[in-house]
C-alpha cells in the first residue's frame, strides 16, 4: 500500500475550484478599509466560507458514505473486513475514465459500476469463499493482498501517473451563483446521484422481497438457509451491491479527486475510520460518521489557525525553543488529514462501540 | 559421580541451547562466505538481520497472539527516530557508544507501545486490525506535519562514525555494522524466544486460541494482549534503532503503511506458526526486494502475487511447507516424492515464464510508454509491436499450466505412499509392544 495523506485529493480540487474559501479579491478589498469596515466585510465572507464549506463537506461526506455503506453491509453480512473495498472505488474511477473516453460519460455512469459489481461478485465467489474456511485473519489477508494487487494491475494498465479524468463537459457548468461565486453543476450531480442511489437502495431493502431476504440473512443466515434460500448466493449479491456502490462513488468521485493508483490507499483508511466511528455494521451510523468527517475535514481545510493562536488569545506565550512549539504551531488546515484518525482514537476511548454500534465488536 | 554433572554446567548449557549456538556461529561466519563477503553482501545481510528482528516482533503479535496489525511500523519508525536523534546527540558530544543506540529505539518502541497499546489492545480480531491501521495513519500523518522532528519525506540524518568508539568499533566498515546488527538480532531473538516461555508468553497462545477459556483460568485476555503488544513494540523499536544505525537516515516512510504491509508479508510468507518462520520470511522478502528490483520494475506485483498464492495455497507459509515434510523425510518413498517434485517443477517453470513474459510486456507498455516496442526478456530480443511475443507467452503459460495440472495427481500419489510408509514405521514398534 502506498500511503497518501487522507483527503489530499479532495483538497487539491477544492483549492483550484470555484468555491475557494478565501476569494482573494474580497480580502484585498477588505484590507485597506478601517476596523469597522473590516468587520462588516468579514461577516458575509465568513457566511460564504461556511456555506461553501458545508456544501463541499456534504458532497465529500456523501461520497464517503457511498463507499462505507457497501463496506459496512459486507461486514455485517459476512464479518469480512474488505480491504479491497477502496480498490473497487478506484476501479470505478478508472473504468469510468476509460469508458467515458470511448463512448461518453452517461453510459460510463451505468456501465462502470456494473463492471465493478461483476468483479466484486467474482472476488467473493472464486476467492473469499475458499479462504473463508481458514478464518477471518486469512480473509482479511486475502483482501489485503487483493488491494495490493489491484494497485499493481491498475499501474500495469493505466500507468503510474494520474490519468486526465476531467469533469465531463456535459456537466461542467455553474449550477448556481451564491455570493458572487458559482457552484459547479457536477457537484450538484454528485449529490443528486448519491442521494438518489440511497433512496433507491432504501426502498429496495425495505419494500421488496429480495430486500427482506437480505435483511433476514444479515441476522439469521441459518434460518434463511433452512427456509430454502441460497445464502451463498445472497453473499455474492451483497458483495456485488457493495462493490457497485463503491464503483459508483469512484465514477462521481474520480474527477472530483485525482484518478491515480494511490487513490485507494488514500481513501481506504478514512472509510475504515467511518465504519468504526459509526459503529461496526450500522448503516445509519456510517451515514452520520461520513457526514461528520466530510464536513469537519472540509472546514478544517479552511481554518488557518493554530494552537499558538489560541494560546495568544489566552495570553500564554510559547517560546520558539520550547519542545512543544512545533506541534503548537501546526495550523488546523495542515492537520486536516489527522482529524479522522484523531476522531477514531477519541471514539475508541470514549465510546468503543462507535456512535450507533449495538455491540462492542 | 554421575557423568552428567561431571560434564559441567557449561556443557549442559551448550547442549540445551544448541540451536542458538549454531545460529551464533552462522551469523559470525556468514559475512565471510564467498559471495556475501563484499560490501553489498554485508549490507544485504545487515538488512536481513534488521528485517528479521522486525518480523519476529510482528510474529509475537500475529503468530503467537493472533493480533493482526496493520500499523506495526509505527513502533519501528518511532524507534528509528529515537535512534537517529540519539545519534545526533552523540555527534554533538554525548558520551554514549554508538552500538548502544538500538537500546534507545527499544525504549521508544516500548514507550509508544504502552501508550497506544493501552487504547488499541482492548479488542482483538477485526477491530484491532482496523484500529492499528488508524493509529498507523495517524502517526504517519503526524510525522509528515512535524517536519522539525521527523524531517518529513527527506528524513533526518546522522553520522554513526562520530562518537566514542566502544572496543575500537568505528562503525566505518560495513562488516562492523553487520556484527552490531547480528549481535542485537541474536539477543533480540533469544529474548523473544525466552519471553514466549514465560507464563505470559504461554498465555499468548491461549488468548489467541480461546480468549474465554483464558479468562476463566484467571488471565485477563486484554492484559495479556497489552503486555505482548508492548513487548512486540519494544522489539520493533529495537529494529528501528538498528535501521537508524545501518542507514544513518530515518524518514517519514519508516512509520508508513508500506512498511507495516511489508512486515506483514514477511511474517506471513515465512509462516506464522513457527518462530523461525518470521526469520525465513524476512530473509526471503529482503532478498527478493533487493534482487528482484534489479531485474524488473514490476517486482511489487510479483511480491503481491507470491503473497496471494501463499494465502490461498499455503496458509502455513514457507516454514509450514518445510515442516510438512518432517514426518516423511526419513522414509524410503521420500526419494519418489522429490522425484515427482522435480518433474512437476518443469511445467510449473514453463508456466511461470509465460506469465512473467505477459506481465513484463504489459507493465513496460504502461509504465514506460516511451521505451519503444523492442525489449529483451530472458536473453531473447523481441518486438512487442508484433503478435508473436504475446502468442509465445500465452502458449508457454497454457502448456505449462496444462501439464502441471495433469501431473499433479502423481505428486499426491507419491506423497501418499511416503506418508503411509511413515505411519507404518511409527506404528510398528507399538504393534510389537504388549
Amino acid at each position: 500500500m502506498n500511503p497518501s495523506p487522507a483527503g489530499r485529493g479532495a483538497r487539491v480540487r477544492e483549492a483550484s475550484d470555484a468555491p475557494s474559501p478565501h476569494p482573494p479579491r474580497r480580502r484585498a478589498a477588505a484590507s485597506p478599509s478601517g476596523r469597522g469596515d473590516l468587520k462588516r466585510e468579514l461577516a458575509p465572507a465568513m457566511f460564504e466560507i461556511v456555506t461553501f464549506s458545508l456544501l463541499n463537506g456534504v458532497v465529500y461526506g456523501l461520497l464517503l458514505f457511498m463507499v462505507s455503506s457497501g463496506l459496512t453491509l459486507i461486514f455485517s453480512l459476512m464479518g469480512v473486513l474488505n480491504f479491497a473495498h477502496a480498490s473497487m472505488f478506484m476501479l470505478g474511477a478508472y473504468f469510468s475514465y476509460q469508458i467515458g473516453k470511448w463512448i461518453g460519460f452517461w453510459p460510463a455512469l451505468v456501465i462502470a459500476p456494473l463492471l465493478v459489481a461483476v468483479i466484486g461478485a467474482a472476488v467473493e465467489r472464486y476467492g473469499l469463499r475458499y479462504v473463508h474456511k481458514q478464518g477471518h485473519v486469512a480473509e482479511i489477508l486475502f483482501t489485503f493482498g487483493l488491494a495490493y494487487l489491484i494497485v499493481e494491475i491498475v499501474v500495469m494498465v493505466w500507468g503510474r501517473h494520474p490519468v486526465e479524468n476531467r469533469v465531463p463537459a456535459v456537466i461542467d457548468f455553474p449550477a448556481f451563483v451564491l455570493f458572487g461565486t458559482s457552484y459547479p453543476a457536477y457537484k450538484v450531480l454528485m449529490m443528486a446521484i448519491s442521494v438518489g442511489m440511497f433512496a433507491f437502495l432504501y426502498l429496495a431493502f425495505r419494500r421488496t422481497r429480495l430486500g427482506l431476504i437480505i435483511r433476514a440473512a444479515l441476522t439469521h443466515p441459518e434460518m434463511v438457509g433452512a427456509l430454502g434460500h441460497d445464502v451463498p448466493r445472497i453473499f455474492v449479491l451483497v458483495f456485488a451491491i457493495g462493490s457497485a456502490l463503491a464503483g459508483l462513488a469512484g465514477v462521481i468521485g474520480g474527477f472530483a479527486l485525482l484518478t491515480e493508483p494511490s487513490m485507494a490507499a488514500a481513501l481506504g483508511p478514512i472509510v475504515f475510520v467511518v465504519v468504526v466511528v459509526g459503529g461496526l455494521g450500522s448503516i445509519t451510523g456510517a451515514f452520520i460518521a461520513s457526514m461528520l468527517i466530510g464536513i469537519v475535514q472540509t472546514f478544517a481545510v479552511a481554518l488557518d489557525y493554530s494552537l499558538l493562536d489560541l494560546l495568544r488569545v489566552l495570553h500564554v506565550t510559547l517560546g520558539r525553543d520550547s519542545p512543544f512549539y512545533e506541534a503548537a504551531a501546526v495550523k488546523i488546515a495542515q492537520a486536516a488529514p489527522l482529524i479522522p484518525y484523531l476522531l477514531l482514537v477519541v471514539m475508541l476511548i470514549v465510546r468503543p462501540r462507535g456512535l450507533l454500534g449495538r455491540r462492542e465488536a | 559421580m554421575n557423568p552428567l554433572t561431571r560434564s559441567g554446567p557449561l556443557t549442559q548449557w551448550a547442549t540445551q541451547h544448541r540451536p542458538w549456538i549454531a545460529a551464533a556461529i552462522v551469523l559470525i561466519v556468514l559475512p565471510h562466505v564467498p559471495g556475501l563477503d563484499g560490501n553489498f553482501g554485508r549490507s544485504l545481510l545487515s538488512q536481513m538481520g534488521i528485517a528479521a528482528v522486525f518480523a519476529l516482533s510482528y510474529n509475537l503479535l500475529l503468530g503467537q497472539t493472533g493480533l493482526l496489525s496493520f500499523g506495526h511500523a509505527v513502533y519501528f519508525g518511532l524507534g528509528g527516530y529515537a535512534g537517529i536523534h540519539l545519534m545526533r546527540a552523540i555527534n554533538e558530544g554525548l558520551p554514549i557508544p554508538m552500538p548502544l543506540v538500538p537500546l534507545a529505539g527499544a525504549a521508544a518502541g516500548l514507550a509508544f507501545g504502552i501508550l497506544f497499546g493501552a487504547v488499541t489492545t482492548r479488542r482483538a480480531g477485526v477491530v484491532f486490525a482496523l484500529i492499528s491501521l488508524g493509529v498507523g495513519e495517524l502517526v504517519f500523518a503526524a510525522m509528515r506535519i512535524l517536519q522539525g522532528f521527523s524531517g518529513g519525506e527527506e528524513g533526518i540524518t546522522a553520522n554513526r562514525g562520530a562518537g566514542p568508539h566502544l572496543l575500537g568499533l568505528t562503525l566505518g566498515p560495513q562488516l562492523q555494522v553487520y556484527y552490531v546488527v547480528a549481535f542485537w538480532a541474536l539477543v533480540a531473538a533469544a529474548l523473544m524466544a525466552a519471553f514466549l516461555r514465560t507464563p505470559v508468553g504461554r498465555m499468548c497462545n491461549a488468548v489467541r486460541d480461546n480468549p474465554e477459556r483464558a479468562a476463566f483460568i484467571g488471565y485477563d485476555p486484554v492484559r495479556v494482549r497489552f503486555v505482548v503488544f508492548s513487548v512486540a513494540a519494544m522489539f520493533a523499536g529495537l529494529a528501528g534503532g538498528l535501521h537508524a544505525l545501518n542507514y544513518e537516515i530515518v524518514a517519514a516512510e519508516a512509520v508508513g503503511a508500506g512498511r507495516s504491509g511489508t512486515v506483514l508479508l514477511m511474517a506471513y510468507i515465512g509462516g506464522v506458526h513457527s518462530f523461525f518462520g518470521a526469520v525465513l520470511g524476512a530473509v526471503t522478502i529482503t532478498w527478493l526486494q533487493v534482487s528482484l528490483s534489479d531485474y524488473t520494475t514490476a517486482w511489487q506485483l510479483y511480491l503481491g502475487l507470491f503473497f496471494m498464492a501463499m494465502v490461498l495455497f499455503a496458509p502455513g507459509g514457507l516454514s509450514g511447507l518445510l515442516l510438512m515434510h518432517r514426518p516423511i523425510v526419513r522414509t524410503r518413498a521420500f526419494v519418489g516424492v522429490l522425484k515427482t517434485y522435480a518433474i512437476a517443477a518443469i511445467p510449473a517453470i514453463v508456466a511461470v515464464v509465460g506469465a512473467i513474459m505477459l506481465l513484463e510486456i504489459n507493465y513496460r507498455r504502461a509504465t514506460q510508454p516511451d521505451a519503444g516496442a523492442r525489449m529483451r526478456l530472458f536473453w531473447v530480443d523481441m518486438d512487442t509491436a508484433t503478435l508473436w511475443p504475446w502468442l509465445a507467452a500465452l502458449a508457454l503459460l497454457a502448456a505449462g499450466a496444462f501439464f502441471f495440472y495433469r501431473y499433479r495427481p502423481r505428486v499426491a500419489q507419491a506423497w501418499q505412499r511416503a506418508s503411509d510408509e511413515a505411519r507404518a514405521a511409527s506404528d510398528t514398534p507399538r504393534a510389537g509392544a504388549p
